[in-house]
């Protein structure tokens, strides 16, 4: 019989308001195996912990059972205090009578029910408790980061600098991402290829990087200080170690008509192809799809005319398998599509753009070499609308709840760049509000507005109508004058929401690390661990984790690098005890254990199994707790019970249960 | 038959196989029942008639551990049950010769009974290559039945005339599938919940927890029943709470989803005729609209969809709003 403590922790008034605490260590006295019950006000606390020292040694307590907050802010701090009282540290079982119960109730008396129910079950389980040990693994000193924009470039810098390689890999043929797409960077306006490139050059030439650019993960398994991670290196077509970049493939290549991802599809590109001028590598690749000679088996002219006969037609995608002791996601964003949007004819009218369109086209290496034209009729628009929030702070289903960041800065320096070079143009900016939080971020937008005369009009846009003419007619209402308004333009931007790189659904699976509504990869703690996943090992950086501008997304990269280097500092981790293990005289052999462990941490063997009645050499479970991860999976699809997760035992969460029920 | 048997005692006889097991002639004339033949003078005992309902696949778990091969015979939807076996690793195929044998839907004597017949001595004409009415000899004189008005419910869902598996197959099965196999299905979710749960409480409260049910079924192979173990607080006993009434055979239904082969046997062998197959069938049918069809035993290699992963996977959001659709 278990000798258990029980500590019902006020939390100021966080819990003590409205759950009556003396009251619950009152009933909880007579639980069985509770030898001793008492409530204090900050149980965390330096004399709260010392209570719980004393009462252990005093009353020879061989469980703990604390009744505060969530086990996810402070099991640890109590496992280490029973450490330190000299018990076992998975003998604490924590009742969290805050989230559950104290926050989300105003019924004093019915929370304090809920709080001795709850109490109830974490005594049933310690009850059941075996002490556990921890178990050490090693940590493979080598980072891997997906995606190579400049969240991803930064944080492999900043861990390459460190001492530790870094393994970047990036879906697109050159690493940049969506920085090196954009023309000028708001608030100083500086050139962002001039900033991005010197990081591009520093990823690639750093020894301890390697980059694999047109490649994406393929499979991920293993778990904290040991991931295992299959890489599909798809066939470039050209040999990256021939090729000298000198891009005559690309000038002789006759397809010429294949729509430009990287200019918006504003313009074209021919089938062998660096995405820009300044790609690293740049090292061309065949567009296979849009090829001539892969359609038809007839051309070959890069091949011809290819000095270092670099072309290679036969190439064949590789999957490569490297080891990794931590990941970090930095997949980034693309704009939503507007196909719900079109009211504000998108898809009607060659210049209703978004304003990553618009970067393209201020661009000096742009489909228009940086003048602003019209895409329909290459004349320059006098009348210029810009429309905010197109799918940002949005209610329905058609876009996004949450605002995009990025966007009120951006169209203040759109506004402001092209009053400039075109002081002729008017510009009018829709908006629902202009939100300009961050350093010299207001002084650049009242620029906009003071200096250059950006019409700014406070209200939305109801319908934007192509007209004969080929102008646009902007239906909006302007809210501060509480009238309707149509504004005649030559060229309309939205302001399109950002959302997370569509191929994260995919990588967060693989990676195990939970997501939230709108895809972005969830924190292990919105405030204190912003830049980790709940699953161990896994890193966020940049966009992936929510909208931010490029200084935000540079900061946060530094950070996330900062995390992943004190993980690759150490030489062992500590492994959860809280393992798999097989009954082998209940396993039936049926593998759906194995089927379903993400972690393949099960194998079968054939076993010499004894028991009651039982003497044969049979296939069974196997579980590697080095590999297993805890999570369950097989102890839930076992149809005999016979794979068991200790600590969270079939037993232990029916007595909980029990005793809720009872 | 004769050419069933003659066939049966080579086997025997050449050592191919050292042993048959198929069905002998029960203490009445419409109940036959399994039977282990170890040599050729047992086949003599050996029938195979439209009462040879019963599901062979799983004797073979404890027969394939024997020394030597064992012969079992299989009909077209039984063979399914041993390719699942198969996929979860628990009958030995390579010390089994599967027999497919030719099937034209099984007949349900309750069925023969409540359309008035008793007092039945003799039935005759429901061997394979019989003819289309069965003769029930009775105290009260000859009664003759279609045979295909008093087939088991199953068997007007059957899932087809071929073997997904068998060493050799003797003669021709027929397919005598009539109606949806979800029609029943349907029509429960076509039900409130206030009416599902009255419902299946009527249905279930009738068990008398004989576990015929969890015994023949060729998933249930588990070498010991959670329901057994000590580690869960079940009873064992019909009745001792609404619990084990309930949830008994709830609990049962999960453990075989995705399992399933939908072969039926559960509420063939119910005494009390409890629609145990319904469970069964509402889990298939929702994996097939959420996953694709899949039929669980038709490829020994497939993997099924509940203990499969693929990015294609159906989301719960998904799941629950197809659910209310």
């Amino acid at each position: 019989m278990q000798r258990i403590g029980v500590f019902v922790c006020h939390c100021g008034t966080n819990i003590a308001a409205t759950v009556d605490v003396k009251k619950v260590a009152e009933l909880v006295r007579f639980e069985p195996g509770v030898v001793h019950a008492e409530d204090y006000t900050y149980m965390c606390s330096e004399v709260g912990q010392q209570r719980i020292i004393d009462t252990v040694k005093e009353k020879n307590l061989t469980g703990i059972v604390v009744c505060s907050c969530s086990p996810r802010m402070h099991e640890a701090t109590f496992r280490k205090c029973a450490e330190k009282a000299g018990i076992n540290p998975y003998m604490v079982e924590i009742a969290n009578i805050r989230e559950h119960c104290s926050w989300i109730h105003k019924d004093m008396e019915e929370a304090t029910e809920k709080a001795v129910i709850l109490a109830r079950a974490a005594i049933a389980k310690v009850n059941l408790n075996a002490p556990l040990q921890e178990g050490e693994s090693p940590v493979t000193k080598r980072a891997l980061v997906i995606g190579g924009g400049i969240a991803g470039i930064q944080t492999a810098i900043d861990i390459a600098e460190a001492g530790y390689p870094v393994d970047i890999v990036e879906k697109t043929p050159s690493i940049g991402g969506r920085m090196s797409q954009l023309d000028k960077t708001f608030p100083t306006l500086d050139c962002s290829s001039c900033i991005l490139t010197p990081k591009m050059v520093e990823a690639s030439a750093h020894p301890l990087i390697t980059l694999h650019t047109y490649s994406e993960v393929e499979n991920v398994s293993g778990f904290v200080g040991n991931f295992e991670v299959d890489i599909r290196k798809k066939a470039r077509s050209v040999n990256m170690d021939k090729c000298t970049g000198c891009g005559v493939c690309m000038t002789k290549c006759p397809m010429k008509k294949v729509p430009s991802e990287f200019n918006r599809n504003l313009n074209t590109r021919t089938a062998i192809y660096t995405p820009f001028a300044q790609a690293v590598p740049n090292v061309p690749v065949i567009d296979r799809e849009n090829c001539m000679y892969f359609k038809t088996g007839k051309c070959g002219v890069c091949s011809k005319v290819c000095q270092a006969g670099a072309v290679d037609y036969e190439q064949q995608d590789e999957i490569i398998t490297e080891k990794y002791g931590a990941i970090v996601v930095a997949t980034g964003f693309d704009m939503i599509k507007l196909d719900k949007f079109d009211e504000y004819a998108y898809s009607q009218s060659a210049d209703v753009i978004t304003s990553l369109e618009l970067e393209r086209i201020m661009n000096a290496a742009g489909p228009t070499s940086g003048h602003l034209e019209r895409i329909s009729d290459g004349k320059a628009p006098k009348n210029i609308v810009f429309i905010q929030c197109v799918g940002s702070r949005c209610n329905d289903h058609r876009g996004k709840p949450y605002c995009s960041k990025i966007c009120c800065m951006y169209t203040a320096k759109h506004a402001m760049l092209i009053r400039d070079k075109y002081p002729d143009t008017n510009v009018t900016v829709f908006y629902i509000d202009v939100r300009t939080p961050g350093k010299n971020f207001d002084e650049f937008y009242r620029r906009a507005v003071e200096q250059y005369h950006v019409n700014y009009v406070k209200g939305q846009v109801g319908k934007v109508v192509p007209k004969a003419d080929g102008t646009l007619d902007v239906q909006g209402v302007d809210l501060l004058d509480n009238k309707q308004i149509v504004v005649n333009a030559d060229m309309v931007v939205l302001a399109a929401a950002i959302e997370p790189n569509p191929d994260i659904r995919k990588i967060a699976t693989m990676l195990t690390a939970s997501i939230d509504t709108n895809n972005f990869l969830t924190e292990a703690h919105a405030k204190l661990r912003p830049v980790e996943s709940p699953t161990a090992g896994i890193f966020l950086s940049g966009v992936t984790q929510g909208p931010k501008d490029i200084p935000e997304t540079v900061s946060q990269a530094g950070a996330a690098a900062v995390k992943v280097i004190g993980l690759l500092a150490k030489d062992k981790l500590k492994t959860n005890p809280c393992t798999a293990k097989c009954d082998p005289i209940a396993c039936n052999g049926c593998s759906t254990c194995a089927n379903v462990c993400p972690y393949g941490a099960i194998s079968y063997e054939d076993q010499l199994v004894r028991g009651p009645g039982v003497n044969e050499t049979r296939r069974v479970a196997v579980v590697n707790t080095a590999l297993c991860q805890g999570c369950g999976a097989c102890s839930a699809s076992c149809p005999s019970g016979a794979m068991d997760l200790q600590g969270f035992s079939n037993r232990q969460l029916i007595s909980e249960v029990d005793a809720i029920c009872r | 038959m004769q050419g069933l048997i003659d066939r049966l005692k080579a086997l025997l006889a050449d050592g191919t196989v050292a042993r048959v097991i198929g069905w002998k002639k029960g203490d009445m004339s419409y109940n036959p029942t399994p039977a282990i033949f170890n040599s050729v003078e047992d086949l003599d005992e050996f029938v195979y008639d439209g009462f040879c309902g019963a599901n062979l696949s799983k004797m073979m778990i404890d027969a394939t551990k024997l020394e030597g091969k064992t012969a079992v015979l299989l009909k077209p939807c039984d063979s399914y049950s041993f390719n699942q076996l198969i996929r979860e690793h628990r009958v030995n195929r390579d010390n089994a010769y599967i027999i497919g044998i030719a099937c034209r839907g099984k007949l349900d004597i309750e069925r023969a009974k409540a359309t008035g017949i008793k007092g039945i001595t003799e039935v005759t004409g429901t061997e394979h290559d019989g003819a289309d009415t069965v003769t029930f000899k009775t105290l009260y004189g000859d009664k003759e039945v279609a045979y295909n008005e008093i087939m088991l419910g199953r068997c007007y869902m059957c899932k087809g005339k071929e073997h997904v598996i068998a060493d050799e197959v003797i003669g021709e099965s027929k397919d005598t599938a009539v109606v949806d196999r979800f029609a029943q299905v349907a029509e429960i979710e076509a039900m409130s919940s206030a009416e599902k749960f009255e419902f299946f409480k009527k249905e279930l409260s009738k068990c008398i927890r004989c576990n015929a049910c969890r015994n023949v079924c060729p998933c249930c192979s588990c070498r010991k029943c959670v329901f057994d173990s000590t580690k869960f607080d079940s009873q064992q006993k019909a009745n001792v709470d609404s619990f084990e009434e309930k949830m008994f055979h709830i609990i049962r239904a999960f453990h075989v989803a995705g399992r399933c082969t939908d072969c039926g046997e559960c509420s063939r062998v119910c005494p009390q005729g409890i629609p145990l197959h319904l469970f069964n069938k509402k889990f298939i049918k929702d994996i097939d609209t959420f996953y694709g069809e899949f039929q669980a035993g038709k490829d020994p290699e497939a993997q099924s969809p509940l203990t499969a992963f693929t990015f294609e996977d159906v989301e719960p959001k998904i799941v629950s709003e197809r659910s209310k659709g």
